[in-house]
């Protein structure tokens, strides 16, 4: 059980997916207009999650390892589908809101993220919290961003209003811009306190490996686009000095001739 | 009519920009915008697969799903379709064009998962568009990703140089950028 909460903890905190691992940053900067919506998506994502990991879990050692991105993929699909077809049953205003997102949830690196790094690797029961704790910190971050954007916006929070009736909205803060205005400012805090985080200047946490896997070499998200590139750069970079060195073994030969004939020829200065 | 489809060309790349507007892709939009050469690479890896996986998208969903009633199926078939594409479009490339393979081939494996490819699909299907305005849409939306990775990749080289505060490195700066990049695509709101 131990091992359960600590997954917990991991998701909403160490290895928070949207503020530490910079995932799914289409959904984070698209529906969080206001706090419900990103409240929402959150919750939405939080349970496709958990039963995308229940599945991949409880299939691990059914899924070829060859054919397990595919078989990610359509599992994940299908989650998503019936979250999709469930939220245009039951929520019909959050649909109105989210649109196209709901559906868009198949391609969220977090969830074959979690399905690449934890699910196919571990037991059914840790895999569910895994999800859970993932999802939840998702959640928070995607409600406490569209809380701030929504307050500053709007001046509403979830949809009460509460700032003075004097306030002046700051409509940008709910335009496109805001987004992304917000974000850099959440980013530029996590810096300032020196915190980890996945795509900060200092990056502190390349060190250690990340919850997304750390295999960028193998990744299909888009996020890692620039790890990947670092890693096979560095990877030519060994190849080229493993290169160099053999063929300095090579020339081992002729180099003990040349500095033979150098150490001639000196012998050959000195005795003149 | 040909009329109504420059419109929609111009409204999917400009007014309603996809990475600026509308915030699908942004993950290579930050990830592979360091450099204006491969910025240029993955613009058009895009361009060209978003717009054959609209034209495949269209058939699938009118002649094969929806006599069957499995409309619902969208997302999953899409997904799949896509994948499938972009392994088929790799191959192809690589035994016939081997040039365009050299320039495109590392991003097309990366778009998969690119949320714009099953955005603009879904879209299409969402406004009920016929296959040429289905086409023409992912054009213009993929172009639109074209300009706005490029233009961002440019101003990134220029930033590398200048003096950045500590705090804002690495991200902050980026996302400020885009953020501004996001204010200037607004002014285009009245172009049609």
């Amino acid at each position: 059980m131990n091992k359960c909460t600590e997954r917990l903890y991991n998701g909403l905190i160490k290895e928070n997916p949207t503020l530490v691992l910079m995932l799914g940053m289409c959904p984070t900067l698209a529906v969080t207009t206001s706090a419900i919506n990103g409240l929402g998506m959150g919750l939405s994502t939080t349970a496709v999650l958990v039963m995308s990991n229940l599945m991949i879990s409880a299939l691990r050692k059914i899924i070829p390892d060859k054919v397990r991105m595919p078989s990610f993929i359509v599992i994940v699909a299908s989650f998503v589908t019936i979250v999709d077809l469930l939220i245009q049953g039951y929520l019909p205003a959050l649909n109105k809101s989210l649109g196209i997102y709901i559906p868009l949830i198949v391609v969220n690196c977090i969830i074959l993220g979690r399905a690449e790094a934890y699910a196919s690797k571990n037991p059914v029961l840790p895999s569910i919290f895994d999800g859970i704790g993932m999802g939840l910190g998702f959640t928070c971050a995607l409600t406490i961003i569209g809380l701030v954007r929504e307050i500053h916006g709007a001046g509403t929070a979830f949809g009460f209003k509460i700032m003075p009736a004097a306030y002046e909205p700051f409509s940008i803060f709910v335009m496109a811009p805001g987004a992304f205005f917000v974000l850099a400012i959440l980013t530029a805090i996590q810096n300032k306190l020196k915190l980890r985080s996945a795509t900060n200047g200092d990056a502190p946490a390349a060190a250690e490996p990340l919850a997304c896997g750390g295999n960028c070499a193998e990744c299909v998200g888009n996020v890692c686009t620039a790890n990947r590139g670092l890693l096979e750069q560095i990877a030519e970079e060994e190849a080229a000095k493993k290169a160099d060195a053999k063929a300095s073994a090579k020339k081992a030969f002729p180099e003990i001739s040349e500095s033979a004939a150098a150490a001639n020829g000196q012998q050959e200065g000195g005795n003149k | 009519m040909i009329r109504s489809l420059i419109l929609l060309l111009i409204g999917a790349a400009l007014v309603n920009n996809v990475v600026l507007s509308q915030f699908l892709g942004i993950c290579p939009f930050l990830g592979v915008s360091k450099k204006t050469d491969t910025a240029v690479g993955m613009g058009t890896a895009v361009i060209f697969v978003v717009t054959v996986a609209a034209a495949v998208a269209y058939p699938i969903h009118t002649f094969i799903l929806v006599p069957l009633g499995l409309d619902y199926m969208d997302t999953l078939v899409f997904i799949a379709v896509i994948a499938a594409l972009v392994q088929l479009v790799e191959m192809i490339l690589k035994k016939f064009i081997p040039a365009l393979y050299k320039a495109l081939g590392v991003y097309l494996p990366l778009i998969t998962t690119n949320c714009c490819v099953l955005g603009v699909a879904l879209t299409n299907v969402q406004d009920g568009n016929n296959f040429v305005q289905s086409v023409v849409y992912a054009l213009g939306t993929s172009i639109g990703f074209c300009i706005s990775i490029v233009l961002m990749s440019g101003i990134r080289e220029k930033i590398e140089e200048n003096d950045i505060p500590h705090v804002l490195k690495g991200s902050p700066i980026l996302l400020i950028t885009a953020g501004l990049m996001a204010i200037a695509f607004c002014g285009f709101a009245g172009l049609i």
